[in-house]
């Protein structure tokens, strides 16, 4: 196994107080919570932050983490703990709080042993959760996913071991991004005859090149020609449900917002498709292009910039 | 992998379609009805119906309450605190939306 170092990891010296200690992993707490967090490590970052804490708040343990240290281990080599390393300490079962305990490392688990199972969690399984990422044309749809899961389990022997876990999911159309599905029994064991907890599914979309999507509306930006701007046009628009014509009004201008109702992902009521206009200009190439250019100019009388007074 | 492992999972979308009584949030999330009477008083939780016996739960709640006993446990929060970082969480994934939508309009 690896060898941590929590000091580092909670970005402290050596020398930090206890009380230092206790501010800088409320602080890190708050800031890698899986629930409040955005960045995508924030789950690792944060059971190694609840790790650390869990070996430096107690004195006791500190102290037999330090001597360990001035052994001279770095961070990530590979570690076996010295026979007899925490002669002199006690702390061995010592009660876990707060945190839950059965996300620690083998490292930890070498060094300050039972990983109790968290108090209060009862017979039943523990519910588990995984993030799924699905792409947009899926949520529309629908889609079936085969999923294969590293579930945790406690062997025979009280050791927390990983076990892949395959299932088939159906994901229904018009899911919306951070949305949960919840797979009954299919979390951790019961303890004896009690049920199996649940498996809870949060979805997330993967990055669409075209759409942008706001809880069942979908955004398209859509290019248009000056002269289709100008003139009005029927344009051919690409939807999540397929190719549908759109009216575009003459005179219409970039920014402008063209609603598709019901053309965004499906639910009763359906969202809506926003197409945004861009207008793009062509680049003069040649000297006809130029001369065309040239005779507009002369022809319209336009200052788009009218309104700056200048 | 067995046949059987690969049939597949019975499924529940938790969206505002899906409702919960008392009794299947209190299954859902392992707690008693009185921890979860507490967080309707917090107005964390806003069932349908007059009296417990009929609150009818979004199933969206239950998720909110497993993600308000990870905030108690893990951060030390009160129900106060923990509904208020709810309805900021809330209001975060909003306008994180509202921002990918237009930072495409300015590309």
């Amino acid at each position: 196994m690896e060898f941590k170092d929590y000091y580092k990891i909670l970005g402290l010296a050596r020398e930090a107080t206890q009380d230092n200690i206790k501010r800088t992993y409320r602080r890190l707490a708050r800031k890698y919570h899986p629930d409040v967090s955005k960045e995508s490590d924030a789950e690792e970052r944060f059971k190694e932050v609840n790790e650390a804490y869990e070996a430096l708040k107690d004195p006791e343990k500190r102290a037999a983490y330090d001597r360990l240290l001035s052994g001279e281990w770095q961070a990530g080599q590979e570690f076996t703990p010295p026979p007899g390393w925490d002669a002199g300490f006690e702390f061995s079962g010592g009660g876990f709080t707060g945190a839950d305990a059965g996300q620690f490392s083998d490292f930890f688990e070498a060094l300050f042993g039972g990983r109790g199972r968290r108090a209060g969690a009862g017979l039943r399984g523990e519910d588990h959760q995984a993030r799924v990422q699905i792409g947009l044309e899926d949520a529309y749809h629908g889609a079936t996913r085969t999923l294969t899961l590293q579930v945790p389990e406690v062997d025979a022997r009280g050791r927390v071991t990983m076990r892949p876990h395959t299932l088939n999911v159906k994901i229904p159309p018009g899911i919306t991004e951070g949305q949960k599905i919840r797979l009954s029994g299919q979390g951790g064991a019961g303890l004896g005859d009690a049920p199996r907890g649940d498996l809870y599914l949060e979805i997330l979309f993967e990055p669409h090149a075209l759409y942008r999507v706001e809880g069942r509306d979908v955004y398209l930006n859509l290019p248009l020609a000056p002269w289709e701007a100008a003139l009005g046009a029927t344009v051919a628009v690409p939807t999540l449900g397929g190719t549908v014509d759109l009216k575009v009004p003459a005179g219409a201008q970039s920014g402008q917002k063209l609603r598709l109702k019901g053309r965004g992902l499906p639910d009763s009521p359906a969202g809506d498709q926003y197409v945004v206009l861009q207008i793009r200009t062509p680049k003069a190439e040649t000297s006809e292009h130029r001369r065309l250019y040239e005779q507009l100019a002369r022809a319209m009388p336009f200052n788009p910039r009218e309104r700056m007074g200048v | 992998m067995g046949e059987r492992e690969l049939k597949i999972a019975v499924s529940l979308v938790l969206d505002e379609h899906v409702t919960l009584s008392l009794r299947e949030m209190c299954r859902g999330c392992g707690l008693p009805g009185e921890a979860l009477m507490a967080m309707v008083e917090e107005g964390l939780l806003q069932p349908q119906g007059p009296s417990p016996a009929q609150w009818r739960f979004a199933a969206s709640e239950l998720e909110r309450v497993r993600a308000a006993l990870r905030l108690q446990r893990d951060l030390g929060l009160n129900l106060a605190g923990v509904a208020l970082a709810l309805d900021l969480l809330d209001e975060v994934r909003a306008l994180r939306a509202r921002v990918r939508v237009l930072e495409q309009l300015l590309d």
